[in-house]
């Protein structure tokens, strides 16, 4: 656990809620151009503890315990020194991809937004970028869908709109909160392929949150199960549905199972 | 194209045209009577009192000869100084306690979350009827009850989207792209809170009118030598039975400029509102 070691690296993370825990003693780290599941229930703690790796927990949260990126801690940094990691160096993909787009600014202008933020471009070179982005995600037309309002897009592609403006500034970290749960089955897919590809050529590190087993074996090996805020289970997802040894992580692999049976 | 800007989409909205005309006309004839009028307003003329109307007198006369035109033309300056001075009071008074109840520290947050309850709980007329007791009875007394009696409402209102906007995912998402306190709030929260703002804003704008003709005929507004609509209404309204011609003057502008400032209020939040606008934008999209 050396300080320059490159990745993510938490450490004892905890979060208490007005006197509650909900969150205890959580540890996992990510070396760079890995990937890492966090896999969970709803109510389990485990989008909380993606949000607070940033310092984005409400504001009644209160958070202890290590975040370091790349050897530098983030927790206990001021909302100024955050801000300049935000959309920088970790970029955040949410669940609901309607709800995470301002409904009142075009596609362009929110993809540009992270570009104008910390790379300085002005508003004409932020929306060029936007559009190689918007292209790079596979949105049809990008020069036209950059000028539509986030109502007038798909499912599918306002979620492509979130993964793009997630990776605008090329960070070195992803983290994704359930990115596919609001979406249907096969749109699902293709944007579990495009967070494949992407993720690999651009060599970023991924923290990928779920409550899918099945999801989550599309897209990495290393598993960490969340239960009411504490780690149960740790291992590869290979490994688990060999042979689950906690409850929860058994009733995670029933459920996966019986999706799986039930799509073939 | 699809992206427009907001003044351009209101023109596309034939209700927001007419209201937004009506109101520019309302400016024009409060600057113009203030150097000109076709009669003095309050010149009275007893061999000359309830005459139909005529080109000499377009909406006739009243009681004491009076022409109903002039008085009628020369009160859209009371009107436009009442809607604008109380707009903007209101204007202040909410958006400072909207501000203060919503963007501070938990516990001046919610001591005004108390005293806007608190002060909607007191009618306008009383705060009206309590200034005229210190200051006497002027436009001033009503400009500032209903600024501060409107301006409540705005606070309360606003007060509650600004928190409700707070904590939607796409303020989550900026912060998450890095944005800071001040992009977040001027780019993210108030944009989405102005079209409640601005359509409780034309209601109170609207209102201050109708309360301006209320509080003026209870002797806590305008005095006598201050064209009113709501004076010339109450003058008028003794002898509806026996000259209905003559009341529908008065009553007929107020009841038009208020229909424009609530009119013109949708027709912004209309406007301002993607999700609200043509679905034109759409199908050429598709297309």
């Amino acid at each position: 656990m050396s300080p320059e070691a490159a990745g993510l690296e938490v450490s004892g993370l905890s979060i208490d809620i007005g006197g509650r825990r909900v969150v205890d003693d959580l540890s996992f780290s990510v070396a760079t151009g890995e990937r890492l599941g966090l896999i969970g229930e709803s109510g389990s703690g485990k989008s909380l503890s993606i949000l607070s790796l940033v310092g984005l927990a409400p504001a009644d949260a209160v958070v202890a315990g290590s975040v370091r990126l790349d050897g530098r801690e983030l927790v206990g940094l001021s909302e100024r020194e955050l801000a300049r990691v935000r959309g920088r160096q970790i970029g955040m993909v949410f669940q609901d991809p309607l709800a995470a787009l301002n409904p009142l600014h075009t596609i362009g202008r929110q993809i540009g937004e992270p570009l104008r933020l910390h790379e300085g471009l002005s508003r004409r070179d932020a929306l060029e970028r936007a559009v190689d982005a918007a292209a790079e995600v596979g949105l049809p037309d990008p020069a036209q869908i950059t000028r539509l309002y986030p109502h007038q897009l798909s499912g599918g592609q306002r979620q492509r709109v979130g993964i793009a403006i997630a990776l605008a500034c090329r960070p070195a970290l992803i983290l994704a909160d359930e990115p596919t749960t609001a979406l249907d089955v096969t749109t699902q897919a293709a944007i579990l392929d495009l967070f494949q590809r992407l993720v690999d050529e651009r060599g970023a590190s991924l923290v990928f949150v779920t409550h899918d087993l099945a999801v989550l074996a599309r897209i990495t090996s290393d598993v960490v199960v969340l239960s009411h805020g504490r780690a149960v289970e740790r291992g590869t997802v290979d490994g688990i549905l060999r042979g689950a040894e906690h409850p929860v992580t058994q009733g995670l692999v029933a459920a996966a199972r019986a999706t799986t049976w039930r799509a073939s | 194209m699809t992206k427009h800007s907001w003044a351009q989409e209101l023109l596309r909205r034939p209700a927001g045209v007419a209201a937004a005309a009506w109101i520019v006309l309302l400016v024009v004839a409060a600057v113009v009577s203030s150097v000109w009028t076709p009669h003095d307003p309050f010149d009275t003329d007893p061999y000359s009192a309830w005459q139909t109307p005529s080109l000499n007198h377009l909406f006739g006369t009243d009681g004491i000869g009076r022409d109903i035109f002039s008085y009628v033309f020369a009160a859209t300056r009371t009107t436009v100084v009442v809607a604008a001075l109380a707009g903007v009071l209101a204007s202040l008074v909410g958006i400072g306690l909207a501000a203060l109840g919503s963007l501070t520290a938990r516990w001046v947050r919610e001591s005004t979350a108390v005293l806007i309850d608190i002060l909607i709980a007191f009618p306008t007329i009383l705060i009206a009827m309590l200034l005229s007791s210190i200051l006497g009875g002027s436009l001033g007394v009503v400009i500032t009850a209903v600024g501060i009696g409107y301006g409540v409402n705005i606070a309360r209102v606003s007060r509650g989207e600004i928190r409700r906007v707070g904590r939607t995912d796409y303020v989550l998402a900026a912060r998450a792209s890095g944005v800071g306190s001040a992009g977040v709030l001027g780019r993210h929260i108030l944009p989405n809170v102005a079209p409640v703002f601005v359509v409780q804003l034309s209601l109170a704008m609207a209102t201050s009118i109708l309360a301006e003709a209320g509080l003026s005929y209870l002797g806590y507004g305008a005095s006598a030598s201050t064209a009113s609509w709501g004076r010339l209404l109450n003058d008028l309204q003794v002898y509806i039975a026996i000259h209905p011609g003559s009341v529908v003057w008065p009553g007929a502008a107020i009841t038009l400029t208020v229909l424009a400032f609530n009119l013109l209020g949708d027709a912004l939040r209309d406007a301002t509102d993607p999700r609200l606008r043509a679905r034109r934008a759409t199908s050429e999209a598709i297309a």
